[in-house]
């Protein structure tokens, strides 16, 4: 395959840390609009973003962060600018099931989990997503949301205390912790 | 001296499903898990909230990128795009960093459809002896070629112990076990501060050819797996972050490339 190796003289190394980020950007924006379409419209705008102002980025700096920081910027002004109530979140467009193939008892769940995620405020899900999927620690998920650490940890204790409550998978009360 | 008792909030909770915990309040919370049923029932919920959203969207990591993606802007794009389409799409695939970029050969996926069992069954084999103090693995690091020699001829196939210097953990050893239809094999390797990670390999387990990396949580422990050629792999740990793990995932990958 060494005809598909890329040419050192047009890539450096900026270059290759985002094309490597590709993938996980799809992820990420495919389980935030929950439509294949509206995902990668999302991570082209991101990209022509990145691309264009790859000057602005620190050397040294994550380019993880980076990447993700630019796709929530333009996530939240998407939203507003449609004025998106959270009802009139667009519908998958595909089942979310499809390709997954875990035990069978598991693809109800999975799959009333993963409908429950879409019915999630925005700001919850985001968090819920960069750190249950995209795997961020708790502060880098805060620096890419630009939002305090608390802030951060209520929206995803929120946010999970709503995915178990739609999926019905237990009536119990949430746990009481001694604090 | 008697302690109080170790006191947990919510926070805890998440800091631990996500594995943020730090190893010494995470080995107070396991045990304060395996005496509050209910807490153990609330932390299950959220492990497979977790375990879900990598299932189903995990994929997304292995379809090609597409077109659209390559087109725009004009100019610096437009010229990259045009001379690397194919590369993006190869390099893109195997996701998770850098690492692939200058590679020659890369995993080239359909969609990723690796066995989860199979995953799952390498979480089971890491729970129950990555905590073993006195019997951790059956054939010991000093004798390697042995251990690897044993295990080739088990496994019917060359079985390598990667060296994992460069992420800082060192080979404990290895033992062989029965897995769904065959044998497998658990190399474990440990850092200076005594965490433990598994490398768990068998002959490809499900018919396909190469997949990306995965991730499965189950039983508290996080894996990484994939499949190349024919074995699959899959790096366990528990106390390891995800980043460390993917790491060593790409260490391996590339060691066991060549």
């Amino acid at each position: 395959m060494g005809h598909s190796r890329l040419n050192d003289d047009q890539l450096d190394d900026r270059d290759r840390q985002i094309v490597a980020l590709i993938p996980r950007l799809r992820r990420y924006a495919r389980a935030l609009a929950g439509n294949a379409d509206q995902a990668d419209d999302l991570v082209q705008d991101c990209l022509e973003r990145a691309w264009g102002r790859l000057h602005l980025w620190r050397r040294d700096s994550n380019m993880r962060a980076w990447l993700f920081t630019i796709m929530h910027n333009i996530h939240v002004n998407a939203r507003r600018r449609a004025a998106i109530r959270p009802d009139d979140t667009p519908l998958m467009d595909w089942d979310p099931a499809q390709g997954v193939q875990p035990i069978q008892e598991h693809i109800a769940e999975i799959r009333s989990i993963v409908g429950a995620l879409q019915r999630l405020p925005s700001e919850q899900k985001e968090v819920l997503l960069l750190i249950g999927l995209e795997g961020m620690s708790y502060r880098e998920t805060a620096a890419v949301l630009d939002l305090p650490i608390g802030t951060v940890m209520s929206r995803l204790a929120r946010g999970r205390e709503k995915l178990r409550a739609m999926t019905g998978n237990d009536g119990e009360t949430a746990v009481k912790m001694s604090s | 001296m008697s302690r109080a008792p170790e006191r947990f909030d919510e926070n805890d909770v998440h800091a631990f499903v996500d594995g943020q915990m730090e190893p010494e309040r995470r080995a107070a919370f396991e045990k304060r898990l395996a005496a509050d049923p209910a807490l153990a029932h609330l932390v299950a919920a959220y492990q497979r909230q977790n375990a879900a959203l990598h299932a189903v969207f995990d994929p997304v990591l292995g379809e090609p990128v597409p077109a659209a993606l390559r087109r725009r802007p004009p100019g610096r794009w437009r010229v990259f795009a045009a001379r690397a389409a194919a590369a993006i799409v190869l390099v893109a695939i195997g996701a998770g960093g850098g690492w692939l970029a200058g590679r020659t050969s890369m995993p080239v996926t359909s969609p990723a459809t690796a066995s989860l069992e199979f995953a799952e069954r390498a979480a089971a084999a890491h729970a129950v002896f990555a905590p073993e103090v006195r019997h951790p693995v059956e054939v010991a690091a000093p004798q390697e070629d042995h251990l690897v020699a044993w295990l080739s001829k088990r496994l019917g196939a060359n079985v390598k112990a990667p060296a994992l210097g460069e992420a800082g953990f060192t080979l404990v050893g290895g033992r062989l076990l029965p897995d769904e239809s065959s044998p497998a094999a658990q190399f474990m390797y440990e850092d200076r501060q005594g965490r433990r990670v598994t490398l768990y390999m068998r002959t490809n387990p499900s018919g396909r050819h190469e997949t990306a990396f995965r991730w499965v949580t189950a039983q508290g422990v996080t894996v990484c797996y994939w499949i190349d050629g024919t074995f699959g792999y899959a790096i366990a740990g528990d106390n390891v972050s995800r980043e460390e793990i993917e790491h060593i995932a790409t260490v391996v990958y590339r060691q066991l490339e060549q």
